[in-house]
């Protein structure tokens, strides 16, 4: 423990394990999959294994080939895999280089303190568990299992959300929730009941309009809807972008819409207003199943295109050519909910006003619009009810984000930091998959709270900046070397895919099922566990569905026919019970009303930046997620390092070359800890700068990544809490150049 | 017999998956590609195009580096693929000099590299890696000689352009736009 420790330093993790032998175990059984006839490379004979992909959360399947020798080969796509129709994005084709990165953790490693200087020796893994296992129970003694939180960003998450729930915490968080989606969900379950979940249940292939409000497709690879969005273009669908900056799907747009930051509210409600104005709303559908029509019809009357003018900078014909094009293709038109949603605080706000320009244009539950999903009923292999925690996270939180429908890994962050106010703060943090240091946003705090941990515990297969604050890391191997869960999806179709070991774990590495266990065995909580190892789980699990881990490890994905035929629920006008208080489509929201949130979403301006300040908006590059890409070979070898997006007029008014690196300060004067390079285009407003997350990584044993490109993440300190599901706005941080280092050198 | 390919840039995101499947497929040393994007901004703010495109070699008819080639290294394949055979490749860079489109590389082996059409495929009637992989459909490989062809019918239907046609090089990709 590092009890006896003062602080918790950072250690750079080094390549301690690199002697360690790569070794084979009898777990996997490498004769599986399916041999091939002699494939491409004259000469090479190819075996290919079932996989789904980790290197995002669309989780597309494919098949992992490897050579007569059993080296990995490439990855290709699952030809009958809804999410990803035969064909990978650039991340999932360059997965191999995860597997082949020589910069891998590579055995348990402990933290210690030799002659005052913390550091991390090589540690067995029965070692690695002990220590874990102990320092789990002593937090259970002195203060209860439920201080203790797991951070998962992966599949295997799941394995250890079953050890912490055997344990007694219920404290599960993942980042996409409270610094991603979240907000989004709540909007949509206060309209519709239901929510949007993942995938997205957008209709794009058969639509006729798509309206995308900050969502960068082409850029951000979500690989169904950017197929599906070349599909629906092809088709001759329109596309209306609202962006303040010139994204690749804005070129492929019909109407661009350079929008002022942070006003996006104002957009939504002058389109109410224009739709409802016109005259151009579904009446029979707003009819026959919404609520608070007249209510909203009120709300918005004055929030004429005008007004948006004024707020938005978009000018009120363009307003209103937009609104007509969507209620030309209604219902086949999408107002996209986006993903990464949690921008200004009033975000659930928002993505309520997208949930009900949806219904007033009633493409919910419509053919174009928005689908129905359905997933296999899929029973796990049974184990013993886990014991109910006596508190969890929201106790920290009385009377606040009320509607939060998950934990927030920020909520359970600052719960972290001990406060005279609660009795229990978290001690103890298990982080599987997430660079929490990148991910959550004010590092300050994050630092914070892990200096006032017991214990932290880090799973990853990458010396991730979060491994250099853990006692234990726990090195696990890449997805294409180990079974996981079997991917369950909600889609048009039900499908489900199997992710199997495409070779041995190279290194001293193992994965999430194997620690999950051997934990359990060793903190006495094996019976949670009660299979002898992941083929049987998996081959009992896959028998309830009527497969079998032999027939999945050759056809790799499986397709059900739908038990309902609900995919478009409200196609003719069919009678439908929504899962919210009134039964009906909540304009109105009596449930945000009942929690004492606005039950109509109203605008409210946001901070602009200072003089010689400018808006840090960030996204995503095609070839990279997140930060946890930044060392992949092939990944790096297309983008090593990000630039910041300077207009011309704001480079001529500084000096600034392209190429050249500078640092950006923030607001409150925090210096991005590494400089980044200047690109000067006209694809960015004047008023905001742009940059891709991920990069800026400052362990220097991601040898790749080290000091690429710069982090936002550093410079996201203002944080916007939103008041309805505790969402951590970030959109509302701003920069201006320097020209030299900040005080805080990188580590 | 003439293997062609398009590249549609109403469709193209620029996303590199090209790239890194032909990286994979053609076990393309790191740091090293047979194929690129290339994306070209035209306008100002707020009035604005972007062209992107996939590049790789033209496979050019009439191809500089198979005339500057001293060894015949550089050569003409089935359907007029240009390939090079690595073996009598001295690595003089007379092709490289004269490839107007940047397409060839000496690989750390010696010789010099580029784009094959993934004719490994081809022969067996597959797609190139490339375009086996484009998640937007973006390419299209095929022959030119049979008009029912992919190809054919989307030069026949399409506005489409070439790059540095000035070269007389007569290229084998096209930009659909």
């Amino acid at each position: 423990m590092s009890t006896n420790m003062n602080r918790r330093d950072f250690i750079k993790v080094a390549g301690m394990g690199a002697g360690s032998l790569a070794f084979a175990t009898p777990l996997f059984d490498f004769s599986k999959g399916e041999i091939l006839a002699p494939d491409t490379v004259p000469g090479m004979y190819a075996k290919r294994t079932p996989t789904y992909c980790e290197i995002c959360f669309w989780k597309c399947a494919g098949w992992v080939h490897t050579n007569d020798e059993g080296k990995i080969w490439k990855v290709t796509g699952h030809e009958d895999d809804p999410h990803s129709n035969g064909r990978l994005c650039p991340r999932g084709t360059g997965g191999v280089g995860m597997y082949n990165d020589e910069d891998r953790l590579k055995t348990p490693l402990i933290r210690t303190e030799v002659g005052g200087i913390q550091t991390f020796r090589e540690a067995s893994w029965d070692e690695a568990f002990t220590y874990i296992a102990d320092g789990l129970k002593k937090i259970a003694k002195e203060h209860g299992p439920e201080c203790t939180a797991l951070f998962s960003h992966g599949s295997g998450g799941k394995y250890f959300g079953d050890l912490l729930k055997a344990y007694g915490s219920s404290n599960i968080a993942a980042p996409s929730y409270a610094q991603c989606r979240g907000p989004r969900e709540v909007g949509f379950i206060a309209t519709y009941g239901e929510g949007v979940e993942s995938p997205e249940r957008v209709d794009i292939r058969d639509t006729r309009c798509l309206v995308l409000i900050g969502s960068h497709f082409g850029e951000n690879m979500h690989n169904g809807p950017v197929q599906e969005i070349a599909q629906a273009t092809s088709k001759g669908a329109s596309i209306i972008t609202v962006d303040p900056r010139f994204s690749t799907v804005a070129s492929k747009s019909k109407f661009w819409l350079p929008i002022k930051p942070a006003t996006d509210m104002a957009l939504l409600l002058a389109w109410m207003h224009v739709i409802i104005n016109e005259n151009l709303y579904d009446k029979e559908y707003i009819e026959k199943y919404a609520y608070g029509f007249e209510d909203l019809k009120a709300h918005v009357a004055q929030m004429t295109p005008e007004w948006a003018y004024g707020i938005t900078t978009i000018k009120p014909e363009t307003i209103r050519e937009t609104a007509r094009e969507m209620a030309n293709a209604s219902p086949r038109v999408i107002v996209h909910p986006g993903r990464h949603v949690t921008w200004y605080g009033d975000d659930t706000q928002r993505l309520r006003a997208v949930a009900m320009l949806n219904a007033l244009l009633g493409s919910w539950g419509r053919r174009g619009g928005y689908y129905y999903p359905e997933k296999v009923n899929f029973k796990k292999y049974p184990h013993p009810a886990f014991p109910k925690p006596a508190r969890t996270w929201k106790d920290a939180y009385p009377g606040k984000f009320k509607l939060a429908g998950l934990a927030l890994a920020s909520g359970i962050c600052d719960a972290t930091v001990p406060t005279t106010e609660r009795d229990c703060s978290f001690k103890g943090w298990i982080v599987n998959g997430t660079n929490l240091i990148h991910t959550l946003p004010d590092q300050a705090n994050t630092l914070k709270a892990i200096q006032a941990l017991d214990l932290l515990v880090v799973i990853d297969t990458m010396p991730m900046e979060i491994t250099g604050y853990a006692d234990v890391i726990l090195p696990e191997c890449t997805y294409l070397e180990r079974y996981d869960n079997i991917r369950v999806s909600k889609h048009r179709e039900p499908t489900i895919a199997l992710r199997m070991p495409a070779a041995p774990p190279k290194y001293n590495t193992k994965p999430a099922w194997w620690m999950a266990k051997g934990l359990a065995n060793k903190m006495g909580l094996g019976h949670f566990f009660p299979w002898e190892n992941i083929e049987e789980k998996l081959d009992w699990e896959l028998k309830q569905v009527g497969t079998s881990l032999e027939e999945m490890q050759r056809i790799g994905v499986k397709k059900y026919k739908r038990e309902y035929d609900d995919l478009y629920p409200m196609q003719d006008l069919e009678d439908f019970e929504f899962n919210t208080n009134t039964g009906k489509i909540e304009l109105y929201s009596t449930a945000m009303q009942d929690e004492g949130y606005d039950p109509l979403p109203k605008y409210k301006a946001h901070e602009e930046p200072p003089e010689g300040y400018y808006r840090l908006i960030y996204g995503r590059a095609p070839m990279h997620t997140f930060s946890r890409t930044a060392n992949n070979p092939n990944l790096t070898d297309l983008m090593d390092e990000n630039s910041v997006w300077v207009n011309p007029k704001i480079a001529k008014e500084w000096d600034l070359k392209n190429d050249q690196y500078l640092w950006l300060e923030n607001q409150d004067g925090v210096v991005s800890k590494t400089p980044i390079k200047v690109r000067v285009t006209e694809r960015i407003r004047f008023d905001s700068v742009y940059m891709v997350h991920g990069f800026g990584h400052t362990n220097k044993k991601l040898t790749r990544a080290y000091g690429r490109g710069a982090s936002d993440a550093d410079l996201i300190t203002r944080v916007h809490i939103d008041p309805v599901m505790g969402g951590t706005g970030m959109r509302g941080n701003f920069v201006t150049f320097r020209f030299e280092a900040g005080k805080e050198v990188s580590s | 017999m003439r293997y062609a390919m398009a590249v549609d840039t109403l469709k193209c995101v620029g996303c590199s998956d090209c790239v890194v499947a032909c990286q994979t497929e053609n076990d393309v040393p790191i740091g090293h590609c047979r194929d690129w994007i290339v994306e070209k901004t035209t306008g100002t703010y707020p009035e604005l195009q972007l062209e992107i495109r996939s590049e790789r070699c033209n496979h050019c008819a009439n191809a500089p580096c198979v005339r500057t080639c001293p060894t015949e290294a550089s050569h003409y394949a089935e359907g007029g693929i240009v390939l090079v055979e690595e073996s009598e490749c001295i690595g003089c860079k007379a092709c490289i000099t004269s490839c107007p489109y940047d397409a060839r590389f000496i690989h750390p082996e010696g010789y010099v590299d580029k784009c094959t059409f993934c004719i490994h495929r081809v022969e067996k009637g597959q797609n190139p890696a490339c375009v086996s992989v484009c998640p937007t459909h973006a390419m299209i490989f095929g022959d030119l000689d049979d008009l029912n062809s992919d190809i054919s019918r989307a030069m026949a239907t399409r506005k489409w352009k070439s790059l540095i046609p000035e070269a007389g090089t007569d290229p084998k990709v096209f930009y659909l736009i």
